[in-house]
């Protein structure tokens, strides 16, 4: 079998997923084996205009990591696609548009304004922001232009597979890998992850039990061995997809969602919010007075920034409006 | 007017770069460094419920999350006026010192490593990991990667994950450490320590035993005087995790000593409209502009700064070693940027023997590691050293423990102003009216950014690993009338 020709891309994201690619450890060498890495920012010196060079579908898979948020990022995103034959969002912000997806509950003039002018530590009585051209002394100096809006992925070019996760973890980036050695990819479409939502993988007893008090995560020292939900303590499980091995349950904390919905599922915090719902005993609402059912859903602080951590751009309704 | 750019971090066009001008005779006017990307976590943290930021704020940054993961876990300590058990407070150090060794060998061998091993000229091609592994031998590069995967290891343990962890909460952690995971860290921190000792040798014979390498590292192009600033603890030793932040003078002379609560009255941040990242600078002296000596405000971090900020090392082996390069390079403070390198292996060396430590504390696989809050949340600052220098979370809250604002001065932010000082220097050295620009003169103007080990992910996102250069030099109407890059002819 011919070398794949592989793309590996970064766009508005933390470098998280190229750590994870490198922590795939001797798994690198098998990468190399059955494929070429035409593009990769952090190791390879090749530039934009390579892949403007090379023909049209010649690349045969690129993983892009990170969200959309500049019209550069977009750029690229537009120009890969034309070069790649299988498009992979890879990790929770090219899926999902992740944790800098939260930037669209503000805009851009927000975000400046607090992080230049307002925040405590600045000096800057002249309110003076970042431009996108500068005249120095010298000459001209050009900034990208940042956007009100953080989109993922699919919101900016067609995309055939999606790898969750922030970050995504070894064994899935090893199941891919396998998955190209082999040449046998899964339908297009295809998140990898488990099909089941987390809590099919949880390690975790689970009753029926209902709750009435929710308790946030500092508030009570949780029984390592009992469900999150059930102690009281909000927990993404039932609108996550599984397939993480629930490594945060592991370390003690609830899971934060960042595999994104369960299959089926568009919107996950809709999701969540049945969920809650049932725990909390709300499905027959008509039984309870209003206010009791007003003052159970109180509890739940910051319901959109928790059920929509990682998943803000791909929900029903996905930015505040400005 | 010319104009010189190079774009040497690994990410595209654009992402993080140098213009340097030059003048109608050819030499150096001005350099500026431009990080163009902002990310905006100080808005959209505002609002969420302020226990979530330590699991927020890590993906500032997918190479130092720990750092952020830590910095915020101190901070939400003190909005909830919570003080975590002492056992948690040391899982806690020893899984940020697990971090600090993740990082700096990264940096070291990835990065600093191959420009002395090969040299500051050698080909492009072999200035790498693989070409430093070919040199020093492949059972070194071996312990590279095992030590490096140890760090990880622990930090997995503990954190749930080695990238955005989980385990730091207001009052401390999620989950002790076990007695089988004792023993598992213990045996890996000592071989750490041996680990940091094989580092410090091969940076002795590589560099300190090579008068052309100790005369660059002494040269003036790669020395600057500033302040410096770094944690320490209560006998003025350095600590990455807890203390006071303790600033000194170009002459090692204590300038400012302050609680992390306090910073606001010592420090500020100055905004240029032609990059995304501010320019922190000493509040009391005042933003003078990308000027050195004692006038300006301008203040280095990171390895170097943290030493020269202290009295020493808390650990045997890393003491004597800081002893050792304050003998050899005239005492402290040293201002030698290059510097930078030596400080960074001391620090790894103590990371590995403070690790020992902790795991041979009795307490630190006793079960109580969580203090519940019962005050009323307001406000808190967390600080901590990240591998690259100091870094601040700021927090406020609502009563009810919701995020109001939120202020952050990252750790590469701090050397901002330093770095590009550092190369306008460099440049002015090298690029001369009538000398032509060679592959390795842009790579002398490289290892003085490179020095600072800028966590260009808390700023641009790049990553450590080869940072390729290219230079591109415009005419005054704006037409390319040369390029040059290290790995394409």
């Amino acid at each position: 079998m011919a070398k794949l020709k592989l793309a590996i891309y970064w766009s508005a994201s933390c470098g998280g997923c190229d750590v994870a690619i490198l922590d795939i450890k001797e798994k690198i060498l098998q990468v190399a084996e059955i494929a070429d890495i035409v593009f990769w920012p952090i190791a390879l010196d090749f530039k934009r205009h390579h892949v403007e060079a090379m023909e049209d579908k010649s690349i045969d898979v690129c993983l892009f990591n990170g969200a959309v948020r500049t019209s550069e990022q977009e750029e690229m995103a537009e120009l890969l696609r034309a070069k790649t034959k299988t498009m992979v969002a890879f990790g929770s912000c090219a899926h999902l548009g992740g944790i800098p997806g939260l930037s669209n509950f503000s805009n851009r003039a927000q975000a400046f304004e607090r992080a230049y002018v307002e925040a405590q530590s600045c000096d800057n009585p002249d309110k003076v922001f970042p431009q996108t051209i500068t005249n120095v002394a010298e000459g001209e100096l050009e900034l990208p232009e940042w956007w009100d809006t953080v989109k993922a992925l699919n919101q900016v070019v067609d995309v055939e597979y999606y790898i969750p996760g922030c970050p995504p973890t070894v064994p899935i980036i090893s199941q891919v890998v396998d998955a190209l050695a082999a040449g046998q990819l899964p339908p297009v479409g295809t998140v990898f992850g488990s099909d089941k939502a987390l809590c099919e993988e949880c390690p975790r007893t689970k009753g029926e039990k209902k709750i009435d008090k929710i308790y946030r995560p500092h508030e009570i020292i949780p029984d390592p061995e009992k469900c999150f939900l059930e102690q009281g303590i909000i927990c993404m499980g039932p609108a996550t997809r599984g397939g993480c091995d629930a490594q945060c349950i592991k370390a003690n904390m609830p899971c934060r969602g960042c595999f994104g919905p369960t299959p089926g599922v568009t919107d996950q915090g809709a999701k969540m919010v049945s969920a809650v719902a049932s725990i909390l005993g709300l499905e027959n609402e008509k039984d309870l007075p209003a206010e009791r059912v007003e003052e159970l859903m109180d509890q739940i602080k910051d319901p959109a920034g928790t059920f929509y951590r990682f998943a803000l751009p791909t929900a029903m309704i996905n930015r505040k409006r400005m | 007017m010319k104009r010189i750019v190079i774009d040497p971090f690994t990410r595209l066009e654009g992402h993080g770069r140098i213009d340097i001008f030059l003048d109608d005779d050819g030499n150096v006017a001005n350099a500026y460094l431009r990080v163009p990307e902002f990310r905006g976590f100080e808005k959209f943290c505002e609002g969420r419920p302020v226990e979530e930021l330590p699991r927020i704020t890590p993906r500032i940054c997918g190479v130092c999350p720990s750092a952020h993961h830590m910095a915020s876990a101190k901070a939400v300590d003190a909005v909830f006026h919570v003080d975590p058990p002492s056992a948690a407070k040391k899982v806690r150090e020893l899984y940020y010192s697990a971090h600090m060794c993740h990082s700096h060998i990264a940096h070291f061998y990835a990065l600093a490593a191959p420009d002395f091993v090969l040299g500051p000229t050698a080909d492009p091609a072999e200035r790498n990991l693989l070409g430093l592994i070919a040199k020093v031998g492949l059972e070194t590069g071996t312990e590279v990667i095992k030590h490096r995967a140890y760090a990880q290891d622990i930090q997995a343990v503990i954190g749930g994950k080695a990238t955005h962890s989980v385990c730091g909460l207001p009052g401390g952690v999620s989950k002790a450490v076990t007695e089988d995971e004792r023993r598992d860290f213990e045996e890996k921190s000592k071989s750490m320590v041996e680990f940091g000792k094989l580092s410090l040798k091969i940076f002795d014979d590589v560099v300190l035993k090579n008068k052309e390498y100790v005369d660059l590292v002494v040269s003036d192009m790669y020395t600057m005087k500033s302040y410096y600033m770094g944690l320490v603890d209560a006998s003025n030793k350095v600590n990455f995790y807890e203390g006071d932040v303790r600033v000194v003078d170009s002459d090692g002379k204590e300038f400012a000593k302050f609680k992390p609560a306090n910073y606001l009255d010592y420090v500020a941040e100055h905004v240029e409209p032609w990059t995304y990242l501010k320019f922190p600078f000493l509040k009391s002296i005042g933003w003078k502009g990308l000027v050195e000596g004692k006038d300006s405000g301008v203040y280095r971090v990171a390895p170097l700064a943290r030493l020269n900020a202290a009295d020493g090392m808390a650990t045997p082996l890393a003491q004597a070693e800081y002893e050792r390069m304050y003998q050899t390079l005239g005492g402290r403070p040293v201002h030698h940027t290059l510097a930078m390198h030596w400080a960074r292996l001391i620090e790894t060396q103590y990371a590995a023997e403070r690790m020992v430590e902790l795991c041979q504390d009795p307490e630190i696989t006793d079960p109580n590691v969580r203090t519940i809050p019962t005050a009323t949340p307001d406000e808190g600052v967390g600080i901590i050293e990240a591998p690259r220098g100091t870094l601040i979370h700021h927090y406020q809250t609502d009563e009810h423990g919701m995020t109001k604002k939120v202020n952050l001065i990252v750790a590469t932010g701090n050397n901002n102003a330093a770095m590009c000082m550092s190369i306008k220097k460099v440049a002015q050295a090298l690029i001369q009216k009538g000398k032509e620009a060679t592959e390795g003169m842009l790579n002398m103007i490289e290892m003085a950014y490179r020095a600072y080990d800028p966590c260009i992910a808390c700023a641009t996102h790049s990553l450590p690993g080869q940072l390729p250069l290219e230079v591109v030099i415009y005419d005054a109407k704006g037409k390319e009338v040369k390029r040059l890059s290290q790995y394409l002819s």
